[in-house]
């Protein structure tokens, strides 16, 4: 099964929810964490674990052959792009605007511009008892994140089997990387704070998994810092509020030596062990429905 | 006329809050762009008008008209982002999916396939509190926040603050080290790095600086939090001696930056400590900006 934690923008705990909850499952039985966050991760930077495994990344993107091409500017054409440009005698490829759609390659008359790999990323798995640890990163000045965020899900796919806990702790925002990384979860948490910031993103963040037709659920972090909006809100569109993470100083202190909350922070053990049952609740109505 | 961005690298750090008060103190003097369109929440802090709205378009999106389709499946074979599927043998196209790539319409036999262009947004010149004006966005849900819209937003708020003889553009930046982030910051004179202590925000710092050194632009730090943990503000100090970035100021923890946005407040309105210490960063900051 796997659980998307996401939220309308940074900075409201995903990374603390993901890592906390990650580690606390894996107590119990194994459990997989997986930082979509390609741009920065930071998940790592509260999970001591081996590593494990390391490889580069590869994107394809068209790589020009000169000796074949005819000047035909096709690829020109079909580049919606940009990324292929015919100038003069020569056709000039830029890397960073490629969405490697294959178009450009796959339709010129010649062959003359086979799809090369170019690294974009370093994906790291880790493991610590039950707990596996998959980040990956995208090299700086590299600008598309979901390519990477797509194989890194292959990768988990492919090495780890459907029926365990999979936690992603999904990119911020509401545009196409958290829609990636969100697309094949089996339920959303998302996380917000009791201000007007959070109130506003949450209810984007609502609309995008409505949009995507997704089961979800609501902690609210920092709670009794700001107001009841989120609540009301919650209430208003009966969503489930599965935790309350309080404010506490104690819990930024913790946070920021980069220390796992819940060993120390009761209330913090305690709203993780309310997302477990919560998770558990939905498995057992997903079984429930497939069967 | 100067061009100032804050960034943070990543969201919580304060940043929006530190900007709405640098708008707050610049007052008539300041177009204020908030760049930060993915969670654009500025204007809960500075109460615009959301005047002039402006549709904005960038990118194509397929459309599959049923009733010329003849479910060859050919779509489907070159899509590289898995944007067609199968519904009871007919042929669609997820628009969350879709990249606009055009290559499904290029090879279509039927000529089923159309490109739309979908507004992924609007754009507003709006009055603001302040007695300026603000250039803002609103991105619709997974759209693609490729860049361009943050440009636009830029590049509006800069003929507005020439055409009125404003002395600088004022830029809340977008979080990440994406494109959007690029975006934010070319064409900038100086950069406000806001970061806070904590072991997170020290590793997402040097990150989105590693860019801002790409730029070669000046630059200046907040940090905020920065009591929370004093061996980590001792390190992101070293950090900004080493790399010749400015300590603006450091900002106490302190919980009246919520209590101020929940009140739709900055902070200089709001606490006079915080809010002088605030001023002072300001007025380095005109100072390193010559204006
Ligand atoms: S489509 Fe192929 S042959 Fe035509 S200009 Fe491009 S690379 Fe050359
Ligand atoms: S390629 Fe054209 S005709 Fe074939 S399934 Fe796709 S839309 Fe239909």
């Amino acid at each position: 099964m796997k659980i998307a934690i996401a939220s309308g923008k940074g900075g409201t705990g995903k990374t603390t929810l993901s890592t906390n909850l990650a580690s606390y499952i894996a107590e119990n039985r194994e459990c997989i964490l997986v930082d979509l966050d390609v741009e920065e991760p930071n998940s790592g930077l509260f999970i001591k674990a081996e590593l494990l495994h390391e490889e580069d990344m590869f994107k394809k993107i068209p790589e020009w052959n000169e000796s074949t091409c005819e000047l035909c500017g096709n690829c020109q054409t079909v580049c919606s792009f940009n990324a292929v440009m015919k100038m003069g005698k020569m056709i000039m490829v830029f890397p960073e605007m490629c969405h490697g759609c294959f178009a450009c390659s796959e339709l010129c008359p010649t062959g003359s511009l086979p799809m090369k790999s170019k690294k974009m990323g370093e994906l790291k798995s880790y493991k610590s008892g039950n707990l596996n640890f998959i980040e990956s990163r995208l090299i700086i000045g590299e600008e598309q994140a979901v390519p990477l965020i797509k194989q890194t899900l292959d990768y988990v796919d492919a090495n780890f089997s459907e029926d365990r806990i999979t936690i992603l702790d999904s990119p911020p925002g509401t545009s196409c990387p958290v829609i990636e990384a969100t697309r094949d979860a089996d339920l959303v948490i998302l996380i917000t704070e009791p201000t007007p910031f959070g109130l506003h993103d949450l209810k984007l963040a609502v609309e995008t998994v409505r949009q995507m037709g997704k089961p979800f659920g609501v902690v609210i972090n920092r709670n009794g810092i700001g107001n009841d909006g989120v609540e009301q809100y919650c209430r208003e569109e009966s969503l489930d509020i599965i935790a309350l993470i309080p404010n506490d100083r104690l819990i930024a202190e913790t946070y920021s030596a980069g220390n796992l909350l819940y060993p120390t922070v009761p209330s913090v053990k305690n709203a993780v062990s309310h997302i477990e049952s919560y998770i558990e609740k939905i498995n057992e109505k997903m079984k429930r429905d497939t069967v | 006329m100067k061009e100032i961005v804050v960034i943070s690298g990543k969201g919580g750090t304060g940043k929006t809050s530190i900007t709405a008060s640098l708008a707050y103190l610049g007052g008539e003097d300041l177009i204020v762009a908030d760049c930060d369109v993915d969670a654009a929440d500025m204007h809960l802090l500075l109460s615009p008008d959301f005047g002039n709205p402006e549709e904005f378009y960038s990118g194509e999106l397929a459309v599959i008209n049923q009733d010329v389709c003849i479910q060859c499946g050919k779509c489907q074979e070159v899509c590289r982002f898995d944007a067609i599927s199968v519904v009871n043998n007919q042929y669609f196209v997820d628009s969350l999916g879709c990249e606009g790539c055009g290559y499904c319409a290029r090879v279509c036999p039927a000529e089923a396939i159309t490109n739309e262009r979908p507004g992924v947004g609007q754009v507003f010149v709006s009055n603001i509190r302040t007695g300026s004006a603000m250039v803002h966005a609103r991105l619709n849900i997974g759209a693609d926040n490729s860049g361009k819209l943050v440009a636009k937003v830029k590049k509006d708020a800069k003929s507005l603050a020439e055409s009125k003889n404003k002395t600088a553009v004022l830029v809340d930046g977008s979080p990440g080290l994406g494109c959007p982030v690029v975006s934010s910051l070319s064409g900038a004179n100086f950069v406000v790095l806001v970061t806070e202590s904590t072991v997170s925000g020290i590793h997402d710092l040097k990150r989105v600086y590693e860019l801002v050194e790409k730029f070669g632009i000046k630059a200046g730090c907040i940090i905020n939090k920065a009591d929370l943990n004093p061996g980590v503000t001792d390190k992101i100090k070293g950090f900004l001696d080493a790399s010749g970035i400015v300590l603006l100021s450091e900002i106490p923890y302190n919980e009246s930056f919520t209590k101020a946005m929940t009140n739709g407040k900055t902070i200089v309105e709001y606490d006079k400590e915080l809010g002088a210490i605030i001023s002072g960063s300001w007025e380095q900051i005109k100072e390193l900006c010559e204006i």
